[in-house]
Formats: structure tokens, sequence, C-alpha cells
């Protein structure tokens, strides 16, 4: 294409100022006993490397599952040992059982790092820029504005870099599957999507709208002929995924299920810490996890979930669409963030990526949205010492995105993509008028340099 | 929230430029410092805490004071800052100190400082003509002259992770250089002689300004032909240029006249003590002649053509900083290398006396003086080639041939800067960096003149 060095400058921005945050403190640092992410990360290599496959869900005196049990499904184990070998060809001591039990040194968090930016390289980055590459409707500048801005959302940076997680290989799965399944290449996507459940199962927030959409595709085709052959095929991928993820724990009954009970924790509550859904919220006022017996809550947060998701749902099989399943796609994840069962804030990236998709579309609210996100996890980040990396990258992507897409500038009604929610809920009350005012005053245009000035200074 | 937006507009790609490199210099932060930052803490702490009398005799610490006064009372200045974030880092004996407070006051000291230097890339955009002004926004002269200079990768690295000053010196160069273009030739003389008296490094430059600013500017007309007209001489501006340096070196130097202690200060300025080549060498001619000599000598000892007892121990390729003698080709003398250096910048000078080309030929001669000067001087710094990279960045927008000599100049000079970062975490950096730099570099400047 065109314009390939501004793409790859762009890359090497996003890139750079990864790194840049990586050389922060991570979660857990220098506070033992029990550390934080990183160290169950380090601990994880450790488990998968010295102990035998039968093992590494069980409980056992060489497997305490209280301090970091694995409750992440296989591919993430498998993907722990394959660093495993690596750290033991440069430093044995790293994985040692039992006695490397909150090793800390500066060469061990640089491993730990770039291990983290190979995967991002690997898996997440490319499935952006040919995402962003892929989009037709858009001109070649945009799209490299686009992936600028995604490159550089700061919750997905701050969380992996930061903090210290993995996420960006099971969205970066995610979103290959977003690819293949919005451009026809339905197989590929759905084993795409099948690797990224069996990374993380919280990818089971996006996998309502990938069966919906598919199905749909296939209503489309027809159930009688080619649809069905599609039906069938799917299926096979998906089974032959699952198999081959799971096949060292299919062997016993009793593997599967224990597996199972780490990676869905019911007895561990409604919420944990502060999480900016509902429940949590509601919990200011209103006690639920106190009032309600254990089984109710499971039952109110499912029929919840299940009730908001569902008109999305329908409208996705019936018409199914690439626009349509990007926005399902959105709204499915919001449903389980925000009603769903055992919710952690750092789930609200399993939302933020579907609204970077569609952040060409709707750049305001997008934006907007993915400042607040970013903003949830705060108090994650102040642990983690990472105060001044959160404000810089905010306020990087806030001006990327404000220059990208001129955000300010199309901020009418039509263009915010609210028409006809306005006039359906003008119908009831005619006095709504508000939400554009207060948008039109947050971004009202000024001409004047003299009204800019007397505005700053009244700022200040 | 309104200043930000009109700061985003889609007009205003120059400030996002701008405030985009300063968000990622504050991602620099925590990154590895050198000894300089020792080196300027200690500055804080002499200025602040001794008297005037005291500065450039002060030596509980090795870095002494050993640049001009205006750059000591920009630390005195600052300072006066650091005393909120950190007193501790003003006490003179509080050698190595570098609590978070005031890794966070000198690194924010860097960033802020560094406005100039964006008002002065600024001031350098609106002196460059847009030849084909209808081209959308990222094929235009002045953004990508704006991206080479704002987002330079040895500016970068040498000031937000190395540690230095060296943003806004440069800003206070461009600033001189874009009010020459524009005409303003009397407010050109004041900001350099005033750059001269922060870093005396900058000498090298001065006889491009000298031989300018009298050329073209003391005598006002030029015959037909271009060559000089003699009765056009106007006493007046040389006797305001005169006037200019000498207040503003009266200004800087005038408080040690009278404390009687300028040998010192020269002493201090000029430490010819220091040896041909830094601990790491600069890429320059003594480079090659050093690496000649040892290499002659080993034949010579292989050959047995040599004593080996008359070969001197230390030698220049362990690392130190000191004199020492050649073994087989003559030993190298300060006045050597000024005598190298004036031959090598004649030429140029001669064209811009007998040949002006108004402020291009002019920027041109100052480039050439700063390389020449770089080639041939005295106990360089590889940071020295950002003396040649920056102003060469003003013409490689405008010709086709001066853009790929840029393009050479910079992507060697800033390669031989990697040895200043040596530690493990900083090597993604520097390579993101540079391929950033270059790549853009080359391919901006290959688009603009296809």
């Amino acid at each position: 294409m065109e314009k390939w060095y501004l793409m790859t400058a762009v890359v090497l921005i996003g890139l750079t100022v990864r790194w840049t945050v990586s050389l922060n403190s991570y979660s857990g640092a220098g506070k033992p006993p029990m550390f934080g992410d990183y160290e169950a990360q380090r601990h994880w290599q450790e488990i998968t490397f010295n102990l035998p496959i039968k093992q590494w869900y069980f409980n056992s005196s060489d497997n305490n599952l209280q301090y970091w049990g694995l409750d992440y499904p296989p591919l993430t184990a498998y993907h722990s040992l394959l660093c495993a070998y690596v750290a033991e060809f440069i430093n044995p001591d790293w994985i040692a059982l039992h006695t490397s039990r909150g090793y800390e040194s500066q060469a061990h968090k640089l491993f730990m790092r770039t291990t983290v930016l190979i995967a991002d390289l690997l898996i997440y980055i490319p499935a952006v820029v040919l995402y962003c590459c892929c989009l037709k409707e858009i001109s070649i500048k945009k799209r490299i504005a686009k992936v600028l801005c995604i490159l550089l959302y700061p919750g997905l940076i701050l969380i992996d870099y930061g903090h210290f997680q993995y996420n960006s290989v099971s969205l970066g799965f995610a979103l290959w599957g977003v690819l293949g399944v919005c451009y026809d290449w339905d197989l590929l996507g759905s084993l795409a999507f099948c690797l990224a459940i069996n990374y993380k199962q919280m990818e089971l927030y996006h996998s309502l709208p990938f069966f919906c959409f598919l199905l749909g595709k296939c209503f489309k085709k027809g159930l009688k002929g080619k649809g069905f052959v599609l039906l069938i095929k799917l299926a096979c991928t998906v089974v032959a995924a699952f198999l081959l993820c799971w096949m060292p724990f299919f062997t016993e009954r009793e593997q599967t299920l224990q597996v199972l009970r780490r990676l869905f924790p019911v007895d561990r509550g409604l919420f944990e810490d502060k999480v900016a859904n509902v429940w949590c919220s509601f919990s200011v006022f209103l006690k639920i996890k106190d009032i309600l017996p254990h089984h109710i809550q499971i039952i109110i947060s499912f029929c919840f979930t299940f009730l908001s998701l569902l008109p999305a749902c329908i409208k996705l099989t019936l018409h199914p669409s690439p626009k349509g399943f990007k926005f399902t796609l959105v709204s499915c994840a919001l449903s389980f963030f925000l009603f769903s069962f055992q919710v952690h804030e750092k789930s609200i990236l399993l939302v933020s990526l579907p609204v970077c998709l569609v952040l060409s579309e709707i750049p305001f609210m997008s934006t907007w949205f993915l400042l607040v996100s970013t903003f949830s996890m705060l108090p994650l980040l102040l642990k983690d010492e990472l105060l001044m990396p959160s404000v810089v990258t905010m306020m990087a992507f806030f001006i990327a995105c404000a220059t990208s897409f001129s955000i300010f500038e199309k901020t009418s009604e039509e263009e915010l993509q609210l028409k006809s929610f306005s006039i359906s809920v003008r119908k009831y009350f005619p006095c709504f008028t508000f939400l554009p005012r207060i948008i039109l005053h947050l971004s009202s245009k000024q001409d004047s340099p003299s009204q800019v000035i007397v505005s700053m200074t009244t700022l200040t | 929230m309104a200043a930000l937006r009109v700061a985003t507009g889609a007009g205003n790609w120059f400030s996002a430029l701008a405030l985009g490199v300063t968000l990622l210099k504050c991602l620099l932060i925590p990154t590895y410092h050198s000894t300089d930052f020792e080196v300027h803490r200690n500055w804080l702490a002499i200025t602040h805490s001794l008297p005037i009398s005291q500065w450039y005799y002060e030596a509980t610490s090795e870095w002494t004071l050993d640049y001009p006064p205006f750059f000591a009372w920009f630390e005195y200045a600052l300072s006066h800052v650091a005393k909120y974030f950190d007193q501790e880092m003003l006490n003179v004996h509080n050698l190595n100190y570098s609590s978070s407070r005031t890794l966070l006051f000198q690194r924010f000291s860097v960033i802020f400082t560094d406005a100039l230097f964006v008002y002065a890339v600024y001031e350098c955009c609106k002196c460059i003509e847009g030849k084909k002004a209808g081209k959308e926004l990222t094929e235009k002269p002045k953004f990508i002259l704006s991206v080479l200079l704002l987002w330079n990768f040895g500016l970068l690295i040498v000031d937000h992770i190395h540690f230095q000053y060296n943003g806004f010196l440069s800003g206070l160069m461009l600033l001189s250089i874009a009010r020459l273009f524009q005409k303003r030739h009397m407010e050109g003389a004041f900001l350099f002689a005033v750059l001269l008296h922060f870093k005396h490094i900058y000498l090298y430059v001065a006889p491009a300004y000298g031989i300018y600013l009298l050329r073209s500017y003391c005598f006002t007309a030029n015959k037909p032909d271009g060559s000089i007209r003699w009765n056009s001489f106007s006493f007046v501006r040389l006797i305001s240029l005169g006037l200019i340096v000498f207040l503003v070196s009266a200004l800087s130097l005038g408080p040690f006249l009278a404390l009687n202690q300028l040998p010192q200060v020269f002493s201090r300025l000029f430490p010819f003590k220091r040896g041909l080549c830094h601990a790491y060498w600069a890429p320059n001619f003594w480079a090659l002649y050093s690496a000649l000599d040892k290499v002659l000598s080993v034949i010579g000892l292989e050959l047995k053509l040599l004593d080996p007892n008359k070969v001197p121990k230390a030698s220049m390729t362990s690392g130190l900083v000191q004199q020492f003698q050649h073994t087989v080709l003559p030993s190298v003398t300060p006045l050597a290398t000024l005598i190298c250096t004036l031959i090598a910048i004649l030429p140029s000078i001669f064209c811009l006396w007998f040949k002006p080309q108004g402020p291009r030929g002019f920027l041109r001669c100052l480039i050439l003086c700063a390389l020449s000067s770089f080639m041939f001087g005295w106990h360089v710094h590889e940071k020295a080639i950002l003396l040649a990279v920056l102003p060469m960045s003003l013409l490689s927008v405008g010709k086709a041939g001066d853009a790929s000599i840029f393009l050479i100049l910079t992507t060697t000079g800033h390669y031989s800067l990697f040895p200043l970062l040596f530690t493990a975490p900083e090597l993604p950096i520097k390579i993101l960096l540079m391929l950033l730099f270059t790549i853009y570099s080359i391919s901006s400047l290959k688009t603009l003149f296809r």
C-alpha cells in the first residue's frame, strides 16, 4: 500500500510507548508474601515446566493452588510452558520448583516484559494493522490514524505492560476471529476465536455475537443447502479446536471437571474489589451480597445478562452484517460486564476491543468510552504505581483521536448516530433535547482567538 | 477543555506533533541516566548554595562547572524551583544524590525548557516556502520539517535519556537562524551572542555568523555582479552589532572580570588537559588517526621495528580521558587541531565572503563549520554531531541533493550515538526510535522529491 512508511512509523510509535510503559513497576513488586499477577505468571512457568500435565490443575504438595493456582484454560498453560523453556535456557533459577518463589531481579523483569512484547508483536499488532488496512470505506490516512489510535489505547497497554498480563494474546486471537468472520473466512475466523476462548475463558463474553452472526449467515444461505454445510463445517472446526487444546485433559473425567472448576469459581461471590458494574455500584445503597443467598445471586445475574443481550443477538441472527456484528460485540460484552457474575475490572478490556473497532464510525462516543474505561481501572493502576504512565498515555490517546477524527467537529445528532434514538425518545419526552445540548456545549465552536483566550482563562 | 479542543483541531497538526513528542518525553522519565545527571545536580547545588566568587573554584565533586556564566545563572534560576521538590539535592556534599523527586524535577526541567525549541521550530517552519501548496498535509515540507526537528532521534536520546539540556540551546540556535532568514539581523546576532555564553561549543559556528553579518549586513548593497561594494559599508550597523556582542559579554563575564577570576573561568571552559579524544571516540578524523597509529604500532612491534620499552602503556583505546602521546605518528597538539579546523573552514568562509547567497548560503557555511570542527576539533564528543544535523534538516526539505546528504549524515550520526545508551532496558527504545526516525526521514523525503 502507499504510505506504508506512515503505517510503519505508527506501529513503531505503538511499540515504543509499550516498551517505555514497561520500564515502570509491575503488580505486586516487592510485596511478599503473595506479590501479584507478575508473580502468578512466573509461578505458572514454574509449575508447567516442573510438573507433569496431570498435576497442573490439581492441589498437591508441589502445587499449592492457594498460591496463584492456574485458573485459565490450557492454552495459557502451554504458553507459560513455552516461556519456561526459554527461561530455563537463560537462567534456571527463575523457574526452579519451590525455591524461585517471589524471585525478582532486573534481568528477570526484562525477560518477562520481552515475552509480553513478543506475544503482542506476533498476534495482536498484525491483527490490528490488517483489520484497519481492510477497511475499504475510509481513506488511507484515516486507516493509518485508526491504527495509531487503537495501538495507543491506554487500557490495554497499562494492564499488559504495566500491571503485567497477556491480554493481547486472547484479544489478538479474538480480533483475528472478527477479521475472518467479517470477510467470509468463517472457518479460520471461528478457529481463531476458539483459540481465544481457550486462552482466557472471559472471551466467552464475545461468544454469543460470533454464534449469532455465523448462525445468521447459515440461515441466509438457506438451511437446506449451503447453509447446512457451513453449519456442519463450523461445528466440526470448533469441536476439533477444543479437542486439540484440551486433549491431555479429556483422558479422565476428573481432569476435565477439575479444570472447569478452576476456570469457573462459582463460590467466589458476585464481585470482588471495586469494579464499575451494576452490582458493585448498587451495593453502595443496597448490600446485595449480604441480603440474597448465593444461588439467587447467580440466577439474578444470569437473567439480567441474558435479557439485556437478547435484542441485539436476535437482530444479528435475523440480519447478519459485519457492521451489526461489531456493534453487537460491543453490546453483548457490555451486558456481560455490567450484569455478570465475578467480573473483574480488567474485563472492561473485553468491551474496549470492540469499541476500538468502531472508532472510525462513532469517534466521539468511542473516544469518550475508551478514556472512561481506562479511568475505571485507575485504583488498580495506582496500586501498581502507574499514575504517570496512565496520565501520559490517556493524554496521548486523546490527542491522537482528537486530531485524527476531528471528534469535536462532528457532534450533531446525526453524526453521533443517535438520531433515531433521540426521535423515538422525543415521542414520549418532547423535552429530550438536553443530551445533544450538553454535547454541543462541551464542544461549542468559538471563532475568535479572544474568545478562546477568555475561555482558557476562565478554565484556569 | 476548550484549550485542548483548539490545540487538537483538524488544522492544528503542529501542536499535535509538539504535544505528542512531549508526552513521549514524559514516558522516558524512568529510563537510564548518565553521569551528566549528577553533573547538573552538582551545578544546581553549587549555584544555589555558594556565592558567585566560589562558582568556578568549587571542586568537591569531580564534575566542576565548565559552561559559561549564563548557564550557571540558568542553573541558579532552576535551583529556586528545585528547592520545592527536594531540598537535599541542593547540598554540595550530597554526591550522586538521585531521589525520585530529584529525578522528576530534572527530567521535567529538560522537558519544560524544550518549549523554546518548539517555538524555534515553529519559526523555522515559517521560513520554509511550500512550493507545492495544494498537496496534502503529510507531504508538505513544513510538516516533514516539523517531524524531523521535533522528533529528532539524537535530541530525544541525548536530552531525555542520557540527560542534557541541548533542546533549548539548539532552540536558541535555530531561532537565531530563523531571525537571520527573516532579515531581523540584530535579533539573530543577539540570540547567538546569548547562546555563546550558554554553551561555548557554539564557537564552532561563530565564524559563519561573523563573516555573514559582516558581509551581508554591514555592507548594505552589492554590485550588479554580486561582488562587494566597498562604499556601501555601514559603520552604524557594525557598531550596533559590536555593541550587542559587547553588552552580552559584559553581562556574562563582567562579574568574573570584577572578581579577577577570568583566567580560572577560561581554564574551566577550555580544559585542554582532557586529551585528544573522549572516552568514547567521536567518529572524527582523529579517531581514524589514532586507529592508524595503533595499527602501525602493532605492526611495528610484530616486525621488531619498535622497541617495546618505548611504547607507552596507556593507550587511547583504554577508554580513559587523559593526555597521552601517539607512538608511530606525530603527536597532536591543540594548536594543530585548531590549524586543521581553520584550514577546513576556509573554503566555505571564502564562498560566504566572495559569493554571498543570502541566508541559505549562511546556513550552508554554518553546517560546514560545524562539520569541520567535529572532524578536526580537540576533545570532541559524539553528541556534537547534533550541531550539524539540526540545521541540515532545514536544508533537507529544500533541495533533493541536500536531502540525500542529510539522510547520510543523520543516519550515520544518529547511529554513532548508540554507545551512549548501553543498558539492556534501553536497547529496544533506541532501536525502535532509530528505526522510526530513519524510515520516516528516508521515505518522506523521497516522497517529497519524487
